[in-house]
């Protein structure tokens, strides 16, 4: 039997139905979280944070902090400006300013929030009595609320050096588009709104820097998703060699983009202990989180779709202004999500003519980051919902319309305006799947009939493609100070026979822990629980940055597919001198090396020690340990579609919008674990519907936060999302290794437009579209009684 | 300010503390008793994390203070099973990937424990209205509902 042959005929681990080997710590309260660390001696931080928007920092006054109980010391910019170097998020973007991140607020304060002062304390609780003690003479400046009033001329300026507030703009086009809308026969087009929103991982950001005064080192453990770039930086800030500064996300409750950038509570806590040559650690709580974690979408959009009379679409023209907050995010970028809206405008349809503008400009307001679908969320909101309104226009089925101009299975790989490049994937296939679940022609039905009873019965379809996997070919900031698009894996027997293999990713919730001992499991022929998965900790690989956009199942995956079948070799080599037979006669499994078709094999174990151990055993050639470190690149990423649809009714006394069912059917490629897509799947869609009809972060013309809490910023429960179902198309992925496509997004991508659009739908024998999201009660209160003036 | 001395009974075991009256009950379970399977999300009462059982009733250790707990027998996600034998609604949990980064997981755990003692849980809306008071930013609370759903059929059938 030829290997292969064997390989094909054994139980596959991938793709089967694991029990993730994360749980038990985690259900039975051992789980090992930042806040959960028990540090001896460690003293905490509490920040004395901005309540201006924008002004000038005067004199501050931190004598009665210094002398309050239980402090050790208290640090202002003026302390670290000797010792923390500033960072930027640099790129070769034309016209970009890349802003200083510094630990503490520097000369200005650029919104609530920003931290001014951090207080050290032998607890909390003390910590936060001596931030109140804290006097500092604020010079008010104007206010810098409004983006599209920032990005005029003769605005205040947020960031003086920089001349302007609109820190970047890019335009992306292809064609004429301006002759092709003219001369289109159908034209639709409207202004958007996708309000700021942020987050929320359920566990707050917490991070502890732990001193080792013998070789003046530091240990810090960071709720982050990239533990690499957090090292990387950290030692640039504090000009250390990296061996000196080691990162570990260890346990990470939730982040979704919002533990992706680095934070200058993270360069303080780090400085500070160094500074003190003690452990130090800040834990936030809600309302800082609030007020400081990364912010995301804020955009306005203004965009035209024409079409042919066969409901074809000829040509796209947007233009975007991002309201990106007072910083450009380390290391993304300040382009980041607005860019990113234009660059997917298109989404899965031939559209000839393309032409995307954004501004992004920064407000006196927390910074936007990255948060789940980066872009895609806004984008994907505004196509389909111009598709639906087309179709409206031209007497189309919303399905109908999108089957006349997905890119077709022949137009593959096709770039779209923006210069993105889909290869093949499921588009249609979604679309027929999910119209095949939910019963479309049958639901159609019955919104005739409900409709004549007076109800508002709404189905909204929204389908999407995204870039996931990116490799080193796309960046979404060029020249942006760290690389994206590769990943190494480092495999090893050790002289136990024991598998380990260590990752640049960082799992917080993916269930990376099991899938990708799944992929070594399978390439490696071991059993799946003799193979422990190292990750969120910059000392296991040389470089690598972390888990975010879609990847790291792509890449993590592909590395690990690689090391794997490397070190399989080794072992097999050995084995072969053990066994006294030809390396092609043997085939690795269940953590044995068999001769195929024969009860003869060594285990792993007894192949380790004949390596490691018994000296003259093996030949020299034979001895090689069985190790291997091997980088995956996937070059351009690869393309991950699906389409989502909802069905929802409202209550017209309430307005309360009630989806009463939510359908996916997605191809993310080969998948690893059916159970584990499903709750990415499921996670993605309840947070975009949070997006669609309740999360909203509202600041008003001065600045100030009003959506503090958990009380103001409404996050749904068990009782909003309705029961989820999930229908895959597992189609191959030509590009990447192992088949893989990312899927961890998408189901924030998708489900606003769907939601917006089953809302419209519902509401379309009154003329409302919904252009503008969250669709809150009030705003469709608004919206009904505009319509029946 | 000046410390109490309180005594409380957790997961079994009788505690006497010397605390200060504005110490959180949380803050007291995880820092002073080192029992950090209850997580703290939101200081405010919202999210659940940090939903214990004090005298059989679930409520949020985010808002009591340590001596309010004087005298009472708490229960927290510690007395449920341990990684060799978990408890039914564990294994459940497990069985159907109702969680993700298990931030959440303790207080919706403590949480469905009082549920199922308490109510028949006869339908998923029951379920979901029971849960509604814990967050979970990861599973789309799908598989939760599941998972509680398979627990309270295992309890059926088991023999009383």
């Amino acid at each position: 039997m030829t290997e292969q042959a064997d390989l094909d005929l054994r139980p596959k681990l991938i793709g089967a139905r694991i029990k993730r080997t994360e749980d038990p710590r985690l259900l039975t309260g051992l789980g090992n979280f930042v806040d959960d660390r028990q540090v001896a001696g460690v003293l905490h931080v509490a920040f004395r944070r901005s309540d201006h928007a924008h002004a000038r920092i005067g004199p501050i006054d931190t004598a009665a902090a210094q002398a309050a109980p239980g402090v050790t010391a208290v640090f202002t910019a003026a302390d670290f400006e000797k010792t923390v170097k500033p960072l930027r998020a640099t790129s070769r973007m034309k016209g970009y300013y890349a802003t200083p991140i510094r630990p503490l607020a520097h000369d200005k304060v650029r919104y609530v929030g920003e931290p001014i002062a951090g207080i050290i304390a032998e607890s909390r609780y003390f910590a936060e009595d001596a931030a109140e003690r804290i006097a500092i003479a604020f010079e008010p400046l104007p206010h810098v609320a409004d983006p599209a009033e920032a990005a005029q001329r003769g605005a205040s300026l947020l960031h003086e050096e920089a001349g302007t507030n609109v820190l970047v703009a890019r335009e992306f086009k292809r064609g004429d588009v301006d002759a092709a809308l003219a001369a289109a026969p159908v034209r639709v087009k409207a202004r958007f709104r996708m309000r700021r929103r942020t987050p929320l991982a359920l566990e707050p950001r917490a991070c502890v820097a732990e001193y080792d005064r013998s070789r003046d080192a530091l240990t810090f453990y960071s709720t982050t998703q990239v533990p690499g770039i957090i090292r990387d930086s950290i030692a640039e800030a504090l000009d250390l060699p990296g061996h000196r500064i080691r990162v570990i996300a260890p346990d990470v409750g939730g982040a979704f983009g919002g533990k992706a950038s680095l934070y200058p509570e993270e360069i303080f806590v780090c400085a500070a202990a160094h500074q003190l040559r003690r452990p130090v650690k800040w834990t936030s709580d809600r309302m800082e989180d609030f007020a400081a974690t990364g912010q995301a979408f804020d955009e306005i959009i203004e965009a035209e779709l024409g079409f042919d009379r066969d409901g074809r679409a000829l040509a796209l023209a947007a233009d975007v202004v991002g309201d990106v907050g007072a910083y450009s995010i380390y290391p993304w970028t300040a382009a980041l999500e607005p860019v990113q809206v234009v660059s997917f405008l298109p989404g899965p349809y031939r559209i000839e003519h393309y032409r995307g503008r954004v501004q992004a400009v920064a407000t006196a307001k927390a910074p936007t980051g990255p948060y789940r679908g980066v872009g895609r969320p806004t984008a994907t909101f505004v196509t389909e919902r111009l598709m639906d309104m087309a179709a409206a226009h031209l007497g189309l089925d919303p399905k109908e319309i999108r089957l006349r101009n997905f890119v077709r299975a022949e137009d593959f790989p096709y770039r779209i305006g923006s210069g993105i490049q889909w290869d093949r994937s499921g588009f249609a296939e979604c679309l027929t799947a999910a119209c095949d679940r939910i019963d479309y022609a049958g639901l159609r039905q019955r919104q005739v009939q409900v409709r004549t009873a007076g109800k508002y019965f709404g189905i909204g379809i929204a389908s999407y493609a995204e870039l996931t996997g990116i490799g080193s070919r796309i960046s979404v900031a060029p020249g942006m100070p760290i690389n994206t698009g590769t990943e190494t894996a480092t495999v090893t027997v050790d002289s136990t026979g024991a598998v380990t293999a260590a990752f640049g990713i960082a799992s917080h919730g993916q269930g990376l822990e099991t899938t990708l001992a799944q992929v070594i499991a399978e390439h490696l022929g071991a059993r799946l629980e003799d193979v422990r998965i190292v990750h969120g900790d910059s000392a296991a690989v040389a470089g690598g940055s972390g888990t975010y956009a879609s990847r790291s199942m792509v890449l993590a995956g592909g590395a690990a597919t690689l090391a794997a079948t490397a070190v399989r070799e080794k072992l097999v080599n050995a084995a072969a001198h053990l066994l006294e037979t030809a390396p092609g006669d043997l085939v690795a499994r269940d953590g044995r090396v068999t001769v195929a078709g024969t009860d003869r094999w060594v285990t792993f174990r007894e192949v380790a020690r004949a390596v490691y151990a018994e000296m003259g055993r093996l030949p020299h050639e034979a001895r090689g340990e069985l190790a291997a470190s091997k980088t995956y690149d996937p070059v351009f990423g690869t393309t991950t579609s699906a389409t989502h649809i909802a069905a929802v009714e409202i209550d017209p006394a309430t307005l309360e919008i009630k989806i009463e069912r939510f359908v996916v059917a997605e191809d993310c490629g080969r998948i690893v674990n059916p159970l584990i897509v499903d709750g990415q799947v499921h996670g993605g869609v309840a947070q975009g519907i949070g997006a669609a009809l309740y999360e909203e972060i509202v600041y008003d013309v001065e600045g100030q936060l009003h959506t503090g809490s958990l009380v103001d910023y409404l996050v749904p429960s068990a009782c909003e999302i309705p029961p989820l179902e999930v229908v895959h198309i597992e189609s191959e992925s030509p590009t990447t290794l192992g088949g893989f496509r990312g899927m961890g997004e998408g189901g924030t991508i998708g489900a606003p437009a769907a939601v917006a659009n089953a809302v419209a739908d519902a509401l379309a024998p009154l003329g409302i579209e919904i252009n503008e999201l969250p669709v809150t009660p009030e705003r469709l209160f608004r919206l009904l009684s505009a319509a029946r003036k | 300010m000046s410390a109490r001395a309180i005594k409380v009974t957790v997961n079994g075991v009788a505690y006497e503390r010397s605390v200060e009256p504005r110490l959180l009950l949380a803050d007291f379970l995880r820092h002073t008793l080192g029992l950090t399977g209850t997580h703290v999300g939101c200081e405010h009462g919202v999210c659940g994390a940090c939903t214990v059982l004090v005298d059989g009733d679930s409520a949020r250790s985010c808002l009591m203070f340590a001596v309010q707990a004087d005298g009472a027998r708490i229960e927290t996600v510690e007395s449920l099973g341990t990684i060799g034998q978990m408890n039914a609604l564990q294994e459940a949990f497990h069985e159907h990937h109702a969680l993700q980064c298990g931030f959440c997981t303790p207080g919706m755990l403590m949480t469905a424990t009082d549920l199922m003692r308490k109510y028949p849980l006869a339908s998923d809306d029951e379920i979901r209205e029971g849960l509604s008071g814990n967050l979970c930013r990861c599973t789309g609370y799908e598989h939760i509902v599941r998972a509680v759903r398979a627990a309270v059929g295992r309890a059926k059938d088991a023999p009383s």
